[in-house]
């Protein structure tokens, strides 16, 4: 069992157990993998707490209310999965900026986390314009063939390469 | 298909969150709960994640056809547009460098440790989606509908049996992977 204590596995052995990990979501479920609409269902359950039962009567939380459901606890379930895989390897660390980060802005919390605060908004919208993430269009959509997830996850990296060249080799 | 299991809300809301942990699990153990690996990714100088996602799709396509062809699952392919794709792609692809993690990817990251991700990023996300939410109506009327390309999938789209495009597109990601491990990546 040393395998479930190691640091990092091979992405190939990730990718497989990803892809069985799939056809168990959809045979045991019939559900594909993702992750985005849990966090708009959530800004939903945040909203009910200030305007009340208004929230549902939006017409995007009509189209996914604002209430806990398989994809909520999907997500749920990845910060625990993560957080015994990370303890069983000892890396579970408290980190405020990534290293890569420190190397080009240096190491001070307000811009990275004001940045970050930044490009999640952007991930919001992107996410539920695009009608899912790297999980639902990324992985779900393309192993469906699905043609809309092909060009969403292409211009996901075109997007996101574009940008990275700009942060780190024009900016930093 | 386990149409009876399906219909079983609790158990199934159970059900996600063991997948949930499982998936959580192995993205930490792939790596790619890390900014500096999807960062890397971005910036092509690690292809980890890129391997991890078409390993995916080979192993996910090949299982749910079979199990299509079975009678074991439908297909749930989204409903999509141009205007959606490539607009909503493009923001998510700078939010993606901007953010360092995706929907998935951050809450792995939060889950071994990642403050960045906890304070600004998951606040980002939810913020974003909430904005969208107030948007939608009129987003929808000038920009969602443009170019629709509906739920097709590529066999629906050539009009060919499905194993016409798996075959070849596992062969064309296969010999990828392999040139990216000859060429030191």
């Amino acid at each position: 069992m040393d395998w479930l204590f190691m640091t990092k596995w091979s992405p190939y052995a990730v990718g497989i157990a990803i892809g069985i990990l799939s056809w168990l979501t959809f045979y045991l479920s019939n559900k594909p993998i993702g992750c985005s609409t849990a966090f708009a269902r959530t800004s939903g359950m945040i909203e009910k707490l200030f305007i009340g039962s208004k929230v549902d009567n939006k017409e995007y939380f009509k189209k996914f209310p604002a209430k806990i459901d398989w994809e909520w606890m999907f997500v749920f379930g990845i910060i625990i999965g993560s957080f015994i895989s990370a303890k069983l390897s000892g890396t579970f660390e408290a980190v405020l900026v990534p290293q890569l980060w420190v190397n080009t802005f240096g190491s001070s919390a307000i811009p990275r986390i004001l940045i970050a605060l930044f490009g999640g908004i952007l991930m919001g919208i992107g996410s539920r314009w695009a009608g899912g993430c790297t999980s639902g269009h990324g992985i779900s959509g393309t192993l469906q063939l699905t043609v809309s997830s092909w060009i969403s996850v292409i211009f996901f990296f075109i997007g996101g390469i574009i940008m990275a060249q700009i942060i780190f080799n024009v900016i930093g | 298909m386990l149409t009876k299991l399906h219909s079983k809300s609790k158990l199934q809301l159970f059900i996600a969150l063991l997948a949930g942990i499982l998936f959580g699990f192995l993205l930490q153990k792939g790596g790619v709960s890390n900014y500096n690996i999807i960062l890397g990714q971005l910036l092509l100088k690690d292809f980890t994640v890129i391997k991890i996602i078409l390993t995916a799709i080979v192993v996910g396509m090949i299982g749910i056809y079979t199990m299509k062809s079975m009678g074991m699952v439908q297909l749930h392919p989204k409903n999509g547009s141009l205007g959606m794709s490539v607009i909503g792609g493009l923001i998510f692809g700078v939010g993606f460098a901007t953010l360092g993690y995706c929907p998935g990817t951050i809450s792995a990251a939060v889950g071994q440790g990642n403050l960045d991700a906890l304070i600004g990023g998951i606040i980002g996300i939810i913020l974003g989606a909430a904005i969208f939410a107030q948007w939608y109506p009129k987003l929808n009327k000038n920009f969602l509908k443009k170019g629709a390309i509906g739920n097709i999938t590529f066999p629906e789209l050539f009009k060919v049996n499905p194993w016409i495009v798996i075959i070849p597109l596992s062969i064309i990601i296969i010999v990828f992977l392999y040139w990216l491990e000859i060429a030191g990546y």
